[in-house]
């Protein structure tokens, strides 16, 4: 869901470019909190892993059309959100510089809809779930499902509002158009998205559950029974 | 501990080694949503290059930098599956290696102690800074 050079006009990439920058500002400040000895290798490897399945484009099974991984979900459930925004910024910024994915110019439009909003959506999203679904398998699960797909199909209409406000084709009004065309794919991509952020945290909680940061961070609402001595109370 | 999440994040690694390197041979070819989307009005040809029409994507305009591994491929190998597999596993040790580098970088450096107290303390520390 990269933007390519040229697709959105210069003033308003470098309003987003300054908005990003800001925001990531933020995440850097926050995400200090989060980042110890522990989280910061994990860190390098969500985003190393992100870079991996960014690759991946699968068919959606809408005539010639693909799409792909962007990340935030898994990011915010593995690293937490402020330095699951900065992973997700690193792999674009690498895409941009290195592999000519992305213009560079079109960095804080990407930024933005990718690092930022699929993330904030996305953990918003987790932290609702997790305190209501059981902690099981199966409740990490669909947490991780559903918070991915709703995160690309917003971060897709972040696109949308960029292309309104600076869009270089005049679509003659009709940016619904684009908005229902672009909420279309990205409904189905995001179904790829749910399942691959569902199958990879419900791996790590598997094998190693101090390493997912949502399950360390997030209290369900209601405390489980503990099994102590004189019952419930 | 500390070691048992080193072997962790290696194990991770060559998985996303294998992903990149190996399975991104098979990816789908087609355009993205974004770019699918922004074709609309244009016709195509196999090689998803414009033949007609007129369409949003027709203002992209060439990236900046370009480089040896621009469009997940190593300049100069022809052997596609190669350099696809080679540009995507230098991809991810690199973004590892800046993303890596700058988590460790920005990490908090306190005591030592109550870092490695246990996931009781940590998970009480989390909870106060989210309320606060």
């Amino acid at each position: 869901m990269h933007i390519s050079n040229g697709i959105i006009n210069g003033p308003v990439a470098g309003i987003f470019a300054a908005l990003a920058l800001a925001a990531l500002t933020v995440c850097v400040l926050r995400g200090r909190r989060d980042l110890d000895d522990r989280l910061a290798p994990m860190a390098g490897l969500v985003a190393a892993f992100i870079f991996a399945v960014q690759m991946l484009n699968f068919p959606i099974f809408t005539a010639g059309v693909s799409g792909h991984l962007l990340g935030g979900a898994l990011a915010a459930l593995l690293v937490g959100p402020w330095v699951g925004a900065l992973c997700v910024a690193v792999v674009l910024v690498v895409q941009a510089l290195v592999f000519g994915d992305g213009g560079v110019a079109m960095l804080g439009l990407n930024v933005t809809n990718m690092a930022l909003l699929g993330t904030a959506v996305a953990y918003l999203l987790i932290a609702g779930l997790l305190r209501v679904l059981p902690r099981t398998p199966a409740g990490l699960g669909v947490t991780a499902f559903v918070s991915a797909l709703l995160s690309v199909v917003v971060a897709a209409q972040g696109f949308v509002l960029q292309y309104w406000l600076g869009g270089t084709t005049d679509l003659g009004g009709n940016i619904t158009g684009l908005a229902a065309t672009m909420a279309g794919a990205h409904l189905l991509i995001g179904i790829g998205e749910g399942l691959i952020t569902a199958t990879t945290v419900v791996t790590v909680a598997k094998v190693r559950p101090d390493l997912v940061y949502a399950l360390r961070a997030l209290k369900p609402a209601t405390p489980a029974p503990v099994p102590a001595v004189g019952g419930v109370r | 501990m500390r070691k048992r999440s080193w072997g962790f994040v290696a194990v991770g690694l060559l998985v996303a080694l294998l992903l990149a390197g190996v399975v991104s041979n098979y990816a789908s070819s087609h355009p993205d949503g974004l770019d699918s989307s922004l074709l609309k009005g244009c016709t195509v040809d196999s090689e998803g290059e414009i033949t007609g029409g007129s369409c949003p994507a027709q203002q992209e305009k060439e990236h900046e930098v370009g480089g040896p591994l621009a469009d997940y491929g190593v300049a100069g190998i022809d052997n596609g599956f190669l350099s696809t597999g080679l540009s995507g596993a230098l991809g991810v040790l690199l973004t590892f290696a800046v993303g890596g580098g700058v988590f460790w970088l920005l990490r908090r450096r306190g005591p030592a102690g109550p870092d490695d107290s246990g996931d009781t303390a940590r998970g009480d520390r989390q909870r106060a800074g989210a309320a606060g």
